[in-house]
């Protein structure tokens, strides 16, 4: 593995019992590299972010992550320096934690066991509920959270475990506009201070309003269909009304974007 | 008034319930964070099958008790996470197993059964100095591991998604809770009985849910409402001349109810 490749996939395949999620996927991603992912329902797009954390098992090829192996029994290790933000959980409203334990969770991985945080651990806190613009929400039930406030905070705790690669899915999915650009904006952000590498999930290649569901800094674009990445290049280069139908139509009957082009950038 | 608290039976009666009430309460948070709520009748039931089958085969039931307490509660977490099924199925089906063991040594002991019907049906009130040691003992292990893999704990029964991928060994702390769970019932058992140790398990730990949203507070709560039934039930039972495991599941039932009809969590909105 090369030391400026930050995630490296080999004939990598993944199986669901029968169902082939994953089929001899072979992807090199360049640190600081930001990485759109586009596909429809079912074309791996999870999988190949699971697999970059060791979430699901390989049932045949390699992956390498930072120059360790998450599926040869470093799976922990991997876990530790990179940050997953899932598509937004059903959480139990009654349940039993506070805005800033959860912030503080992102550091327990890094801490290991019997350790108790310090006050850098504290303060990573703190920053990073500032810099999500969720520090008034700090001593809030997570439960009693919506859905937006419940994503930037998910988004600073991936940022207090302060990673090397970030795995967005579908982070934008389930929240109304207004909190989709915010998040989009931070997720810019956050990617113009560290330059860390990022992998994006999304399924609608624009929001409802015609913005561009993509961050500005990701750059190249993945597209998947049946478990393969069916094309892959600059974002400029995928840009095709014509491809994307084709990408779509392909695998269902649902139209490939979520509203009419308004013109905003794809 | 004061005189009940100088009969023996009734002091080791009482340091019964403080230690019962602390571990079970304490496991109880695990059990109620985790919505694994029929663990504890499981565990009761494995516990029965290994003391029959002590007996059966002629060795301590105790130890059998334990064993098997142990064991099924080891098998929950892997059956759940290997065949996919949630933590409840899983129970459910380790239940059933336990039941049907259960039925078969009690048809296959020749004469009688008490020893292997008393330690599920154990009572507080005939406990010995030896039990309230072993009680004492495994309040303190589980109140140790609580503090020390607290942040653990936390992570995994509020999001376990989230602890592994922060990269907690989510698999192994879950599997230590409910092995921790069967352990803490199995060693109780003897001493307070199935009847009891259901009702510490599920209803101190239910009321602290209802009355914070702090997981720390929630373990202090459900341990101070644990004690606060074994000796309230106690002393109901002392003076009323009541039976004590009816009375101690009676007064936490009511401390659940009364927590439940405070709770600042059916608040309509939070301020």
């Amino acid at each position: 593995m090369a030391p400026d490749t930050a995630i490296e996939f080999e004939k990598a395949t993944v199986r669901y019992h029968r169902r082939l999620a994953l089929d001899e996927v072979s992807l090199s991603v360049g640190r600081g590299e930001f990485v759109g992912i586009i596909g429809p329902n079912g074309a791996g797009k999870t999988t190949l972010l699971k697999s970059v954390n060791g979430l699901v098992r390989l049932w045949s090829g390699r992956v390498g992550v930072l120059g360790l192996e998450p599926h040869n029994g470093a799976g922990h290790r991997v876990r530790k320096r990179v940050g997953y933000l899932p598509q937004a959980p059903q959480i139990d409203s009654r349940v039993p934690l506070a805005v800033r334990d959860t912030v503080l969770a992102g550091r327990w991985g890094r801490l290991g066991w019997l350790r108790r945080p310090g006050r850098a651990d504290r303060e990573a806190v703190e920053r990073a509920l500032v810099a999500v613009g969720a520090a008034h929400l700090a001593d809030r039930p997570v439960g009693k959270l919506s859905g937006g406030e419940y994503q930037r905070v998910a988004l600073a705790r991936v940022l207090a475990q302060e990673p090397d690669v970030f795995l967005f899915d579908e982070p934008t999915a389930g929240i109304d506009p207004q909190a989709q650009l915010e998040l989009l904006e931070l997720i810019r952000r956050v990617h113009a201070e560290r330059e860390v590498t990022a992998l994006y999930v999304t399924h609608h290649i624009r929001l409802e309003d015609g913005h561009a569901a993509l961050p500005e800094c990701c750059t190249r674009l993945l597209m998947m269909r049946h478990g393969r990445i069916w094309r892959d290049g600059p974002r400029g280069d995928l840009a095709d009304e014509a491809l994307l139908r084709e990408l779509y139509h392909c695998c269902s009957e649902a139209a490939p974007l979520a509203a009419p082009h308004a013109g905003g950038g794809f | 008034m004061m005189g009940w608290l100088g009969d023996q039976f009734m002091q080791n009666a009482l340091l019964a319930g403080l230690f019962a009430g602390v571990a079970c309460s304490l496991a109880g948070v695990f059990v109620v964070t985790m919505h694994v709520s029929f663990l504890g009748v499981c565990i009761a039931h494995a516990a029965l099958a290994g003391a029959l089958m002590g007996e059966w085969l002629e060795f301590n039931p105790v130890i059998g008790a334990l064993g098997f307490s142990v064991g099924a509660a080891g098998l929950v977490g892997p059956l759940a996470d290997k065949g996919d099924l949630s933590p409840d199925s899983a129970i459910g089906i380790v239940f059933s197993l336990m039941l049907g063991l259960s039925l078969l040594f009690l048809g296959l002991i020749p004469g009688s059964r008490t020893e292997a019907l008393n330690l599920f049906w154990g009572s507080i009130l005939t406990v010995t100095r030896a039990d309230v040691a072993v009680l004492a003992l495994t309040a303190a292990v589980l109140a140790a591991l609580v503090v020390l893999f607290f942040k653990e704990i936390q992570a995994v029964v509020c999001h376990r998604h989230v602890a592994l991928a922060v990269g907690i060994p989510a698999g192994i702390v879950f599997y230590g809770m409910l092995l921790g769970t069967g352990a803490t019932m199995a060693v109780s058992l003897r001493s307070v009985g199935g009847l009891v140790i259901f009702c510490l398990i599920i209803n101190p730990a239910a009321a602290a849910f209802q009355l914070t949203y702090s997981l720390k507070r929630m373990f202090v709560i459900s341990a101070v409402l644990g004690v606060f039934s074994c000796w309230a039930g106690l002393a109901a039972s002392y003076f009323w001349d009541l039976r004590t495991g009816a009375c101690i599941a009676i007064v936490s039932s009511c401390v659940f109810a009364l927590a439940a009809a405070v709770s600042p969590k059916r608040r309509l909105a939070w301020r």
